[in-house]
């Protein structure tokens, strides 16, 4: 629980919680904005009339059955995929449909995937490196050198994601939960503004999962947050705001409470036989 | 005339009496009018020659064109007309032209060749011609009738025109017309150059040719006119002969890459050594042929499921000892393939030989499909073609209509989903691989209708056939077959200007810059199981 | 600097040390020992040495795209024999006036097809310098514009090593034709002098071999240098997870094409140092058996190791050397052997079996090259 006893025992805030100098102007409201997106592959409507909004420093639940377009969304948010129309906004000044996947990630969006994907012939300690904010073109990536700095940085989230005495053993040796965890510190590492995080819990046993609520509480504020998640217990622990999506299109949007007293959204759910 | 009118029929008779214990039983007119040949002046010669011809006997073809060939020679101590048959080296055989026999061989200096000089030569050629016109065989009259094109000289009109009215063929009556049509333009009758008019005969237009550059202003006139159609006409016809080259060098394609647009296609397995089931299916074919030797026919009918199971069986083989072991390693699958590859060839040419074998093409496959004077489609070509499509509709309905392609479409789609509901994953795999190795075969089969038979025959289909699935889109036979058949027409529309081996790296060129532009292929697999 | 890690390490220092003393040590043989001499090591052995460590420099290009890119490049056959062709160039323009026909300019071949003047892409080619500014630019820009236009469309797996095939192929057919102006079916030969020194003498032999040894050591010091590298470990990540890589902000294809063109031009020099030293360079190099079979040596070396990608194609073009001298016909029996063994039982090559036994020796898992930020993290 080292985690949760420095959080309550530091009285400066992380250094990896201070986002960077991002040129995202959210002077004018929301950070993310998709205004009826649509996507169909094969004729299939993945997307259907999409409409999301994401305050600046919100911790937003996004929750939905099988096959309502949860992980769609993030392709479309992270340039994975393309929209055949629509818009999504990162602030009022980028349109993110005009950019690549990089683009997207050095502006300051950062995507845990739903199956944790970490450079398993790398050791952990490099797998931060390598997420690291820093110039990430060619160059300056060849001639790069491992600065104290840096190193401090990444020792901290070591700390925080529990991996310190692993750092030097390659990713690969993890168990699911740690990966997750790792992911999440790769995450961190890019000091994102905004964190979409596809089902953070998935494998993860009842103590780590607790402590992915308390971190994923405590970014938000400073940091814009958007865990995707099937697991409702944990939702309920910290969704201030849950969106539920269903076949491509916003079905209900408020409090955990209102969200699932909601008959429409009980209707769903049942129907799938959740 | 040395011999006196008078003394003549004596002669002849006691020319016949002399002969007569040689052919007691009968008296043969023939031998008279040979004889007559033999012994002809120089003046004539030519009513000799016409005697023959009129005379209605049924060997006086064979004769004359003896004659016409200098085939046509006398014993110098008997004066017995012969015909030689080969006249190489210094003994020449000889037969004899009244029943056919052979009379063994006789030193040249015994024999006295009956001269023939070159203006009686052409007048042969028409009047043997004229002969063909009144044989039974229609195909023969046509035969004889496209060879007096352009042949037809003034002496010929008025029995040609009589044999107009008499021929009962509409084909061969047309010939007729437009033989008679080019002399008369030749003759510079501006009224005959109408029937010439979109003719593709060579003649034909070599007669308006001729016509253009030296005839009268009015005859230029019609004759440029005329051959304007020509042109036209031929355009469109060679455009339809290079869409055959290419549709017949596409189907090819389509055949040697079907089978791996379902190995690597539908499995995702790469298999380097699929030229070389190639190679197998066509060596069964030319292995066939030697134990059946002078069936041509029915060694190649036999090969078709020889080479399938020939191949298949090397492909099972290889997939069981190679391939299921390098499950979900692509790159690794490639190289132990090739590595396969290059064995099978090494094989053959240990055990078979490193020099090309030729398969022989059986009758009813050779020649060519006459469409006009200026197309005709080679027949082995068109089988093969026909044959592409036979397969390819025959892999459609096993991939959709038969419980195996229910289940390879299951396993591809997710292995394990489909093992847990029962179907056999590792026995699909086996026969996946037998069918697109199998396939290859069959591909192998109808090359050798084509190209000769060697080692490395299927290394010179690999890479293209990678292509072709490549740019076809992986995992769809349809794209294969598009594919297929557009990039051989695109190659052979290429030749003409730019050569064989230029067109096919214009095409390579092509074809990498199109998987840049659309990785997936022109009919790429959509979705979310598509991303992976 | 980048480039002076890999000095500090371990195991480029053992590799080093034992490639100078190779070189020093046949150096020594070739000219102390009289001919006769058991120890004497002939001319002929010094030049087919220096063919195998041009193999190895290729080798080595290769296993930086394949084991740390994880771009399975059947096509690199073609950097090497463009590196060649400019090479070869420069040899034919050397030749001057003492070929068959005597002419000044032209080389043979030229005359011997009624060519009049010299193609345009053949100037320049007289002077030493630009030739081996073409021997890096030739294969490094053929590199660029494929790579760009494969990359950018993420055009990546087998459909890549496809495509890379096709592109060496297509370049073969190409160079076979006599109107492309490189010497048709026959290529270049007839080589006199290099930068002045014959090329049939000993001495230039051993030069050329030496030369070669150093170009190897470069070459191998440059890979080590980016695979070290955080490039190095980027790399790596596109290898393994190229979405990841790319959602934490890398550009990929460019990580890709970077590493690409450099390995490139190291194949052309490889190729470069290759053609003076066979005496020949003809489109037969362009074949796509020749570069499949590159990847083999890697394979039986070891991915991802550099040195054992050395190993590999020293012990293959040994074998074949040998094979071919004894009995010609099982060459490709065994070469096609080693293809399937190769991968279906020793995936980690030669390279994987060091290691295990290394691994075996001293329990402890301080293996630098497993984990080479281990000793930097901590240092």
């Amino acid at each position: 629980m080292s985690f949760l006893s420095q959080l309550a025992d530091r009285e400066q805030v992380f250094t990896f919680l201070t986002p960077t100098d991002s040129p995202v102007d959210v002077r004018h409201g929301p950070i993310l904005y998709l205004e009826d997106v649509n996507v169909s592959f094969d004729g299939f409507k993945a997307i259907n009339n999409l409409n999301l909004t994401i305050d600046d420093g919100e911790l937003r639940c996004i929750i939905g059955p099988n096959g309502a377009g949860k992980t769609t969304m993030m392709d479309i948010i992270t340039g994975k995929t393309r929209p055949d129309t629509g818009s999504v906004w990162f602030g009022s000044r980028h349109n993110l449909l005009n950019m690549n996947e990089p683009d997207i990630a050095s502006l300051g969006i950062g995507r845990k995937f739903q199956k944790p994907t970490v450079f398993e012939a790398l050791t952990i300690f490099e797998n931060l490196e390598l997420a690291m904010a820093t110039d990430k073109r060619i160059l300056p990536t060849l001639t790069a050198r491992m600065l104290p700095e840096y190193r401090e940085r990444i020792e901290e989230v070591l700390e925080t994601i529990g991996l310190t005495e692993l750092l030097s053993r390659p990713a690969g040796i993890l168990s699911h939960g740690q990966k997750q965890w790792l992911e999440i510190g790769m995450l961190l590492m890019q000091r994102p503004r905004l964190l979409l995080v596809d089902e953070p819990v998935a494998g993860m046993t009842e103590q780590e999962m607790e402590r992915t609520a308390e971190l994923l509480t405590s970014l938000a504020g400073k940091q814009s947050v958007v865990v995707v998640e099937h697991d409702m217990g944990f939702v309920r622990s910290i969704a201030r705001k849950v969106t539920v999506l269903h076949q491509g299109s916003v079905l209900a949007e408020g409090s955990m409470d209102q969200v699932s007293n909601d008959p429409e959204v009980v209707k769903v759910y049942l129907g799938e036989g959740i | 005339m040395s011999i006196p009118g008078l003394l003549r029929p004596l002669l002849c008779l006691l020319v016949l009496l002399v002969q007569m214990p040689a052919h007691a039983q009968q008296e043969d007119k023939g031998q008279a009018l040979l004889q007559q040949l033999a012994e002809a002046s120089r003046s004539d010669v030519q009513a000799a020659v016409v005697a023959i011809a009129e005379s209605g006997d049924s060997r006086a073809r064979d004769w004359l064109d003896a004659y016409g060939n200098n085939r046509l020679s006398v014993i110098k101590d008997t004066g017995k007309v012969v015909i030689v048959t080969n006249n190489r080296g210094r003994d020449w055989s000889i037969q004899d032209p009244l029943t056919g026999d052979s009379l063994g061989e006789m030193s040249r200096r015994e024999l006295d060749r009956i001269s023939i000089n070159n203006a009686l030569r052409t007048q042969l050629a028409s009047l043997l011609a004229m002969m063909d016109l009144d044989v039974k065989d229609q195909k023969r009259r046509y035969e004889a009738a496209s060879g007096l094109l352009g042949e037809v000289d003034a002496s010929m009109v008025a029995p040609l025109q009589a044999r107009i009215e008499k021929e009962q063929d509409s084909d061969v009556r047309g010939r007729l017309e437009l033989a008679l049509a080019i002399y008369r333009v030749e003759q510079g009758d501006v009224e005959a150059v109408s029937v010439l008019s979109g003719r593709l005969h060579p003649e034909a237009r070599a007669a308006l040719n001729n016509a253009v550059a030296t005839g009268e202003p009015a005859m230029a006139a019609a004759a440029s006119e005329a051959l304007e159609t020509v042109e036209q006409r031929l355009k469109i016809n060679r455009a339809a002969e290079t869409l055959y080259f290419g549709l017949s060098m596409g189907s090819v394609l389509v055949l040697a890459a079907i089978g791996l647009a379902i190995t690597f296609g539908v499995m995702g397995v790469i298999n380097m050594a699929h030229g070389e089931l190639i190679m197998l299916g066509a060596y069964t074919t030319w292995g066939i042929q030697q134990v059946l030797p002078g069936q041509p026919g029915l060694a190649l009918v036999l090969s078709i499921p020889a080479g399938f199971l020939v191949a298949a069986l090397a492909g099972i083989a290889i997939e069981r000892s190679v391939i299921q072991y390098l499950k979900g390693r692509p790159l690794e699958t490639l190289l132990a393939t090739f590595g396969v590859s290059l064995i099978l060839q090494q094989l053959v040419r240990t055990v078979i030989s490193p020099l090309n074998r030729t398969v022989v093409t059986p009758e009813w496959m050779s020649g060519s499909l006459v469409i006009n004077d200026a197309l005709s489609l080679t027949l082995n070509r068109l089988y093969v073609l026909g044959f592409a499509l036979v397969v390819f509709a025959g892999l459609m309905l096993i991939m959709r209509r038969t419980r195996l392609g229910l289940e390879v479409r299951a396993v591809t789609q997710n292995r394990a989903m489909a093992r847990s509901m029962g179907i056999r994953a590792t026995r699909v795999d086996i026969m996946t691989f037998a069918l697109g190795s199998g396939v290859a075969g069959l591909a192998g089969v109808a090359l050798s209708q084509l190209t000769n038979v060697g080692p490395n025959l299927g290394q010179n289909y690999i890479i293209d056939s990678f292509m072709v699935v490549v740019f076809g889109g992986v995992g769809n036979l349809w794209g294969t077959l598009v594919a297929g058949l557009s990039l051989g027409t695109i190659n052979q529309l290429l030749e003409p200007w730019a050569g064989a081996v230029l067109a096919k790296i214009i095409v390579l060129v092509f074809i990498i810059l199109f998987i840049q532009k659309r990785p997936r292929g022109l009919f790429p697999q959509k979705g979310r199981a598509a991303e992976g | 600097m980048w480039l002076k890690r890999p000095l500090q390490e371990r195991s480029t220092q053992l590799f080093l040390g034992i490639l100078f003393a190779a070189l020093v040590l046949v150096t020594l043989a070739n000219l102390l020992f009289p001919e006769g001499h058991p120890l004497h090591v002939t001319t002929y052995t010094v030049t087919l040495m220096g063919k195998y460590l041009c193999y190895a420099l290729l080798a080595v290009a290769v296993d930086l795209v394949w084991g740390y890119l994880g771009i399975l490049s059947l096509g690199h056959g073609a950097f090497f024999a463009l590196g060649g062709y400019a090479m070869g160039m420069y040899l034919m323009r050397q030749i001057g006036d003492r070929g068959v026909y005597g002419d000044p300019v032209l080389p043979d071949f030229m005359v011997f097809l009624n060519w009049q003047e010299l193609p345009w892409y053949w100037h320049g080619f007289d002077m030493a310098w630009f030739a081996f500014a073409m021997v890096l630019l030739v294969p490094g820009a053929l590199a660029l514009v494929f790579g760009w236009l494969a990359f950018r469309s993420r055009v990546t797996g087998v459909y890549l090593s496809i495509i890379t095939q096709a592109l060496t192929f297509a370049l073969m057919l190409a160079f076979f034709r006599n109107e492309m102006g490189f010497g048709g079916n026959n290529g270049l030969t007839d080589f006199r002098d290099i930068l002045g020194f014959n090329l049939r003498s000993d001495a230039t032999r051993l030069g050329l071999f030496i030369a070669t040894g150093i170009a190897l050591a470069i070459g191998y010091v440059v890979c080590r240098g980016i695979v070290t590298s955080k490039l190095g470990r980027v790399s790596i990540a596109c290898r393994d997870a190229e979405a990841r890589t790319r959602f934490l902000g890398y550009r990929v294809e460019r990580v890709q094409l970077f590493v690409f063109v450099v390995s490139a031009m190291l194949a052309g020099v490889a190729g470069a140092l290759y053609v003076p030293q066979v005496g020949i360079i003809n489109p037969s190099e362009f074949s796509p058996i020749f570069s499949i079979e590159v990847v083999v040596w890697v394979a039986l070396g070891g991915r991802a190791t550099l040195y054992g990608a050395v190993i590999g194609a020293i012990l293959v073009n040994y074998a074949k050397t040998v094979f071919t001298g004894v009995m010609p016909d099982a060459w490709l029996f065994a070469l096609g052997a080693l293809f399937v063994i190769v991968t279906v039982f020793l995936p980690q090559g030669i390279a994987g079996l060091i290691k295990k036994r290394r691994k075996a020796d001293d329990d402890q898992d301080n293996d630098p090259e497993a984990e080479p930020t281990n000793r930097e993290a901590t240092a």
